[in-house]
This record gives C-alpha cells, structure tokens and sequence, in this order.
C-alpha cells in the first residue's frame, strides 16, 4: 500500500505523516507541490504546517498547486485523502469539505494534548474506531476555529459527517465543537488535531491516531 | 528612481582627508575612530566606517567582555576539550555525542529589540539563533527561550510579555522547531528591560561540519534568501541623513523601524534549502547573516579564510529603493545566508535555490591577497584588511570595583523575616507560593509553542528539560535546560553563576542524560559602571571554575551590556544552558509520578535552612538580601551519577528537581503533571518551613517503584548521597497530603498552580 505525503514550501509535519504512514505499515511516497503526477499513491495525505506561509489565508495559495490539482480529481474519483491542520483548510479551500477554519477564540496559537470523540466510523479514515470512542491527540493550530453557514452544519450533522468533535472546554471556539468532517462520499477527511504525533507514546500522548492510518489500509484493501 | 548620489569611494577618500565624520553618532570613540585612520592610513569612506561602527559595536567586538571570557579558554583542559569539536569563536559550538553525531547549540540574547517591538523583537531572535545553528551545516532540532519581565502585574509586563511570547511561538511554529523548554521569570529589575534569550540546538553527522571558512582563491560568494532592505539598520542611518540630500524622495525611509521584521515562511524554505545543499557538499563555507549583516559575514568569512574576498555590491537584490552601499553593508534584513561555493558547483547550487524558491546571487568571489574590497558600480567603496573589521576590535579593560552596597546586602540576611507557623499558615503559604508569578504554571505560554512538530520530542516543558530525540533507529538524543536564579547572582555573583550551572546541570540529569556542555547567555547592565563589571568577572569566573569541577566544557556564549535603567541595572543574569545526551531516550525520566503503580518518594540530597534570596522571602516579605544557597559541585556530580545509574537500570520512574519554591513547589508539580497523589512525610527532627520553602541545592524528589526501592537507597548509601524517604505515590487519594501540615485536593492546587498568568495574561 502506497501513501502520498505532500510537501508544499512551509509544510513542516510532512516527516511526521510520512512516519505514520510507515508505523501502520504502509509506504509512505513523497509528493511535491510542483508535480502534479502522484506517482500512483493509493491515498494522500495533506500535512500540517504553514503553507506558502500562510500570510494570505490559510490553505488559499497552496489549493492552486500543481499537485492539488490531481489529489482533487483523484478524491472525487474515490481516492481516500486526509488532511491534517493545514491540509483541513487547503482541503476547505479546495472545496474538497465546505466550511472554512478562522482564528482561534482566544486569538492564540494552541498548543495541547485534545480529547476528540470520534462519531463517524464510516469514514475512510475513522472506520477502525468504536463509534463514540475518545482519543487523545495533540492539536496544535492558531486558526483552527471550524466555520460554516447554519444550513451546512445542519446538514452535516445530518448526514453523519461529523467525524470527530472535540471533548470537554472547546480550545478554539469551532462551531458545535467540530474538530474534523468528511466529505459525503466518506473518502476525504479533514481535521485540525494531528493524529500523526500520536503514534507512539514515546514522542505523543497515545498511540490512538495510528487507527486513522490503519482504516486508509483497511478501506483500501476493501476496494 | 534611484537617485545616483556621489558615492565616496576609497580614492575620494584618500584625497579628502579632512572631510568631517559622524562617528560620534555611530557609536565609535575619537580613540576609535583614529585607529580606523591608522590601519587604512586615510579617512575611512562612509562605507568603511559603517563597517567598523556596527563591527566595533559591543555587540559584535566584545569588547568589553574579551579580557574577561579569555577565562574560559584558560580554564578549559585538554580532558574537558576532547569532545569538542569545535567552540567558542565559531558561529555555534559543536561537541561530538557518540555514533557519528555532533550537535551544536548556542543561545543569544534579543533584549532591547524585544522591549521596543516585543512580537518581531522575539521572533528575529529565535530567527537568528537558528541561523548560527544553520551555518555549521547542523539541522536545527529545537528551540529554548528564556524569558525576563518586570512585575507581572506591571502595566507595561502586559504589553511586552504577550507580544515576546507570540513573538517565539509566531516565528517558531511557522519555522517547524519544536520548542521544548525555557524560563519565564519576573522580577522589577526587568521592567524596561526584559531579556530575550533564545537558545536553538542542532544536529549533524560529524564529518558535515561546516565552518564559516572563506578559502579557495576563485571560488564565488553567494548571498541567498531574502532581498537586503532598510529594516535593522538602526545608527547607520545617520550617514544617509547626512550625507545624502538627493534621497528625500524615498519617502518614509528614515521612518522604518530599527527593528527587523521577520518572515519564518521564507527561513524555513532557507533551512530546507540549505540542507539539501548541504546533502550535496557543495557548500565551502557558510555564513549567516544576523547582527550587522554584510559587513559581518563577509568580514568574517574573508579573515576566517586563506586569502582576500572582492564583492560586487551592486549584486546585492535590494527591497528598498535608492540604498547607499553604508546601508546595504548595515542592513539587518532576516533569512540571508553567505555561502563559499566553487565555480564548478555554482550551477547545481543555483539549481537547488530554485527548487526551493530562494533567490541566489552570486556577489563575489575569494581572491588572493589578504584585503575585503567591495565595489560599487565599478568605484571601490571599501578597501580593508578583513581581521581588522572582524577580530581586530578595540579590546576594553573596564574598571573593575566591588560595590560597597555588596556588604549591606550580605549583611541583610532573610533570618529576621516572620516564618509561618502551625499548619494552617504553612497551607496558606503553600498555595500563595505556588500561585505567585514566579513559581505558578507555565501553561499560558508553552500552550502558545508547538512542541510537537518533527515528531521527536520526548520531553519538553513542563518538565525539567527538553528531551528531543536525534536518531529514530538507535533513540540517541539530546536534553538541554537552562536556567539563572539573578537574585542569588544579585547576592552572590560568583556562586550565583555555579548555582545557575548547578541547576541547569541538574535539570538535565534528571532526565537521565548526561552533561557534556554548556553555553551561555550573559544579561549585564551597563559596562561603563565598575559594580556591574565587577559582577560580569565574578559570574564568568564562577562559571568557568564550575565547568571544570563538573569536567564539562564551555562551547559558546553571549554577552548583552547595557541592560539597565537610569542607575538601576538589571539582576546580574547569567543564563546558563546545559546540553545532556541519552544514548537511548526510551529510558528517559519523566517529570510527573504515577507512571507506575506504587511508588516511594526519595528526597536525594540535604536540606539546610537556606532562604536568603528564596522565592519565599520575595514573594511573601518583597526581601532580598544575605547569602545564597550553598554549592556543592562535587555532590551535584555524584547526584548526576546516581541519576544516570537509575535511568539505566530502570530503577527511577519520575524526578524532578528542587529549585525555587523547595520542596512544596516540587511535590506540588510532580503530582499535578503526573495527575497523580502523593503523601509526604515530612522530617520530624527539621523545621516543617524550613524542609518545604528552603531552597538548597543539590536536591532532586525521586519517586522510585517499591520493588526498585532497596537497590537503589543501597547504591544512594554506597556511594555516599544523602537520601530520605519522604512519602509514597498515592494514586487513590487524588490528593497531595503533606502529613501533619494539609491535605490538598489535587483540583484545588490546580486551581491555585494555574490560574495566575491566564488571570493576568488573557
């Protein structure tokens, strides 16, 4: 199984996804921004990090990289994606998951250990968790605040596409203490928190992002 | 437009002699600026003499610390040096860890910037000390910031303080550099004058270090990264106004901050881009360019290396219109580096640059001879031997006086100060102490620096030290700490610095690792003031002395003067930062207990009732005054020993060391971060006060599991540390009991440990 780590310039948990990618026993392939040919990955993941720098907006400039545009046509043609951070707002810029992320409540970075409630486990990314599991991840973002209009969170919610949503105080004031969606086919998934620094309790909290990584592989092997 | 004013050349100079000029305004002495004349035997141009004024700055010259650091050379013994690879003169230390790894690491201060704009202050001086680390060919791994305020409740502490701390999370997170430890530290000295002190460490393979060399005759000086604008360029500034007339039109010009503005963005694409080049060897030397930009880097390289250097200026891509070559040469502009290259490899390096977006130049080129020549379209503008720029300064022998105050300050001892008594007061002083600025959590700022990024860090704050972790395969890696106590450098600064070692070393053993070197980061009021330089002589000798009672090298250092307001200086802070390795950091130590079920508490070392100078005697009388804790180098070896020993063989399941607040202070935060209970039992036959607020060095709270427990207070006994069991981990309780004196539900200490800087910050 071959999976496709993106590096934009200012993408800084590419090594940490790549990692991943190889704990749960995958091949993990780089893609750069500027190719857009994705060396026949069977699954992408979009890093976090500071895109191009993120002065703009963030995620704005990186969705028109080269590379972006083939991990759109891939994902509309069923391949699981993932994004992670800054690769939930490229994916939200991309119009791969609607809604947009803005500035944290408190107008601060955040850096802490979060508990997420995983509440799809249909997902490409989320299908090896109990439903209504918890899981600590570190969430690590300054615009991680999930937005969208009423009629999208509504249909969200109704359509199960809540993936994960954080537990206990909400840390960035995301609407209805969303963390991370799906797209409505399950295969694109994005959330702020960053299961790639929770593989191993050596370097993380836990080891409970792995499950993301090992339900790509289980959704691939299903295909 | 760009105006084309006359440009004095070195020929022009050489025919005007008597030209006035303002040297004065850039800092120099007559005496100074007569030396310049005599080594060029002519006026500098304005060029040249920009050069020397930003060179011959303290900043850059040292010169009034030289005759004082040269210590630390003296002191260094052939033993302590083996690992060395390379030290202090480099852009960064360099000390080999084992395997075929070398790190470097080196901390550097930002103070006055980060009190006139507190954000980009903050965030060009961890974009700076990650360039140092950058031109030894290291990647860097991680970030320290050790950070001084005023008064927290200061009006003006919650302007600066918010702004520093965005300011190193801002630059940092973007950079993709974990930040895993440092100080926060309040004290009215610092008010007006905090400190900004920002460590980075790196790591290379040993054979890739890379020095700042430019040798080779023929091979070409690149300048890449960002273009060279008018940020940074502070006293220079007076040459444009006085001398260029035509040059009104670039509005706004002489408006720009003297403070640089930093774009992580653009050095983080500059650390991947170096590393590829790097990857590749085609890097002859390297350079960064930070403090006194072009001037030093080409100055630098060019006596560093084996023959002349010639610079086109013109070259240079400027941001700004209408640039004279003193500006170009001053600029402190962020993310530029200055590699040697030859003209073989000059294509493959431009091709990387591209890859990465970096804008690459090729500026000049290593010529035979011994002289720095810059033209500027086709007129030589600066013409000059580069040794006399670089390492030639003026060398200063500062009065040296002891203050008479020294003695009413010994004298004034904390014995007279009211101690609490029974328990209901030694509660009360508890949880004042552990919600005071000082002592309360970090949480508000470390929460604001990602420390996750790399996937590397094994520990990072709150615990003692950073633990960053430098092969995947073997689990070799790293820890650092840094730390000064300035009220015991205030009462004592010769003991005070070895008390900053002392404690930084600690810090770092009880992760399990072990010493192998410091650096330093010497925070000083005013050269100019005999008391202040008598307590910089005395803190370098302390420190110098310490390192060789601990065996362990100075690697690097820096030094920041003048960091005083009106007559009050600051408290002498000597930052001392310790680097530590593991050869394996799956056995690292954590701070927090409860990682095991049933644990005994040990409290290693002696407690005496020292507290002049203590966080109590500050926070609860505002007292300050007496001797400082005792230091034993000797036993914080063996301790360093006993805990290296204990990592190895499994035997310590969490340690933390007792510094300010003593022992209340560390059983409070061993058991919050574990999120676990404890019961202390305290000494019946010593002072309850004494045994939870004094502040002896030399003490670390171990918590053992019980199985563990025999083998380890027998090889404490052995080998002569005092040890005391002092009281179990208690999982169940959710409580800390201090028996005799309070129980504490865990959630109420929580409530008092954290609540502080959000109230005052948020």
């Amino acid at each position: 199984m071959r999976i496709g780590v993106i590096t934009f310039p200012g993408t800084l948990d590419d090594v940490d996804a790549a990692r991943a990618v190889r704990f749960a026993g995958a091949e993990a392939v780089s893609l750069w921004h500027a190719d857009e040919d994705l060396h026949g990955v069977d699954a992408v993941v979009v890093p976090g990090g500071f895109s191009y720098g993120d002065y703009l907006r963030c995620g704005a400039i990186a969705r028109f990289a080269p590379v972006m545009t083939s991990v759109a046509e891939a994902a509309r043609g069923g391949m699981p994606v993932l994004g992670i951070c800054n690769g939930f707002q490229i994916l939200c810029e991309a119009g791969l998951l609607p809604g947009a992320l803005v500035r944290n409540a408190k107008l601060h970075f955040v850096c802490r250990d979060q508990w997420l409630r995983v509440e799809n486990t249909s997902s490409a990314w989320s299908a090896r968790y109990e439903p209504n599991a918890e899981i600590l991840v570190p969430l690590k973002s300054g615009e991680g605040g999930y937005l969208a209009d009423k009629s999208t969170l509504d249909e969200l919610e109704a359509e199960g596409r809540v993936v994960f949503r954080y537990v206990g105080e909400n840390p960035n004031g995301s609407a209805r203490d969303i963390a991370g969606i799906c797209s409505q086919n399950g295969r694109v998934v994005g959330l702020m928190p960053h299961p790639e620094h929770a593989i191993d309790p050596l370097t993380g909290p836990t080891d409970d992002g792995l499950g993301m990584f090992y339900s790509a592989l289980d959704s691939l092997v299903a295909v | 437009m760009t105006s084309v004013s006359v440009i004095d050349s070195v020929s022009q100079a050489a025919t005007t002699p008597d030209t006035p000029q303002p040297y004065r305004e850039l800092g120099l002495a007559e005496d100074e600026y007569a030396r310049i004349r005599e080594i060029l035997g002519r006026r500098p141009t304005e060029a040249e003499l920009a050069m020397y004024s930003v060179m011959w700055s303290e900043h850059c010259s040292y010169k009034s610390s030289k005759v004082h650091l040269k210590y630390f050379g003296e002191t260094t013994t052939e033993e302590m040096r083996a690992k060395m690879l390379a030290g202090i003169g480099e852009n960064a230390g360099v000390v080999d860890i084992g395997d075929g790894w070398a790190v470097t690491f080196k901390a550097e201060s930002h103070n006055h910037p980060s009190y006139v704009e507190p954000y980009q202050g903050a965030a060009t001086g961890v974009g700076g000390i990650v360039r140092d680390i950058m031109a030894m060919g290291a990647r860097p791994l991680a970030v320290l910031d050790s950070l001084r305020f005023g008064p927290a409740d200061a009006p003006d502490t919650r302007r600066v303080l918010p702004g520093v701390v965005a300011g190193v999370g801002g630059y940092g997170n973007c950079l993709g550099l974990p930040n895993v430890g440092g100080e926060v530290v309040f004290d009215r000295t610092y008010a007006g004058n905090p400190l900004v002190n920002a460590l980075c460490v790196g790591a290379m393979r040993a054979e890739d270090l890379h020095l700042a060399h430019a040798s080779g005759v023929g091979n070409k000086i690149i300048l890449f990264g960002a273009s060279t604008g008018l940020d940074g360029i502070g006293g220079v500034s007076v040459l444009a106004s006085e001398s260029f007339d035509g040059d009104e039109s670039a509005a706004g010009r002489k408006k720009l901050p003297s403070v640089q503005v930093g774009d992580p963005f653009t050095e983080k694409v500059l650390i991947e881009c170096c590393l590829e080049l790097f990857g590749r060897g085609i890097v002859v030397g390297i350079q960064d360019l930070g403090g006194a930009g072009l001037s030093c880097a080409t100055s630098e390289l060019a006596s560093a290396g084996d023959g002349g250097m010639h610079i086109d200026l013109d070259r240079v891509p400027l941001r700004a219109t209408g640039m004279t070559p003193a500006e170009i040469l001053s600029s402190e502009s962020q993310e530029r580096m200055c590699a040697v290259v030859k003209p073989s490899d000059v294509d493959e390096f431009l091709a990387v640059c591209a890859k990465w977006d970096v804008q690459a130049t090729e500026i000049g080129v290593v010529t035979d001879g011994d002289r720095l020549v810059i033209d500027w379209h086709g007129e030589t503008v600066v013409d000059v031997p580069p040794r006399t720029v670089a390492h030639e300064g003026p060398v200063y022998q500062r009065p040296v006086q002891r203050p008479e105050k020294q003695d009413t300050l010994r004298a004034n001892g904390s014995a007279a100060l009211t101690r609490p008594s029974g328990a209901a007061e030694l509660e009360q002083t508890l949880l004042r102490m552990i919600a005071s600025p000082n002592l309360a959590s970090r949480s508000w700022v470390t929460q604001q620096y990602d420390h996750y990024v790399r996937g590397n860090t094994v520990l990072a704050q709150p615990a003692d030290t950073g633990v960053v972790r430098i092969d995947e395969e073997t689990g070799r890696g790293v820890a650092i700490a840094t730390d000064c106590n300035g009220r015991f450098c205030e009462l004592d600064p010769y003991q005070g610095a070895q008390l900053a070692l002392a404690e930084s070393y600690r810090n770092v053993v009880v992760s399990g690792a072990e010493p192998v070197a410091v650096t330093n980061c010497l925070n000083f009021g005013a050269a100019t003031d005999p008391g202040v330089m008598w307590q910089f002589q005395q803190a370098v000798r302390g420190l110098a002395d310490g390192c060789v009672a601990l065996g362990i090298p100075v690697t690097g250092g820096n030094v920041s003067f003048y960091n005083q307001t009106g007559d009050t200086a600051i408290l002498p802070t000597p930052v001392i930062g310790v680097l530590g390795v593991l050869d394996d950091v799956r056995r690292r130590i954590p701070t927090g207990i409860g990682a095991e079920a049933g644990e005994t508490l040990l409290l290693l070392g002696e407690t005496a009732d020292e507290l002049d100078g203590s966080e109590w005697a500050h926070v609860v009388h505002g007292h300050l005054g007496g001797t400082p804790p005792k230091v034993d180098l000797a036993r914080e070896k063996l301790l360093g020993e006993i805990l290296i020993a204990g990592s190895r063989d499994g035997m310590i399941s969490a340690a933390h060391d007792l510094s300010e607040g003593g022992l209340a202070q560390a059983a409070v935060e061993t058991c919050l971060i574990g999120e676990t209970g404890a019961r202390i039992i305290l000494d019946p036959d010593q002072d309850p006060f004494v045994q939870l607020f004094a502040e002896s060095a030399g003490r670390v709270l171990v918590a053992v599991p019980r199985t563990e427990e025999p083998r380890f207070t027998e090889m404490c006994t052995a080998r002569g540390l005092p040890w005391r069991k002092t009281g179990v981990v208690d999982a169940e309780s959710g409580s800390l009991e201090i028996q005799g004196v309070t129980t504490l539900s865990l959630e109420k200490l929580r409530q008092a440990w954290e609540g502080t800087l959000p109230r005052l910050f948020d």
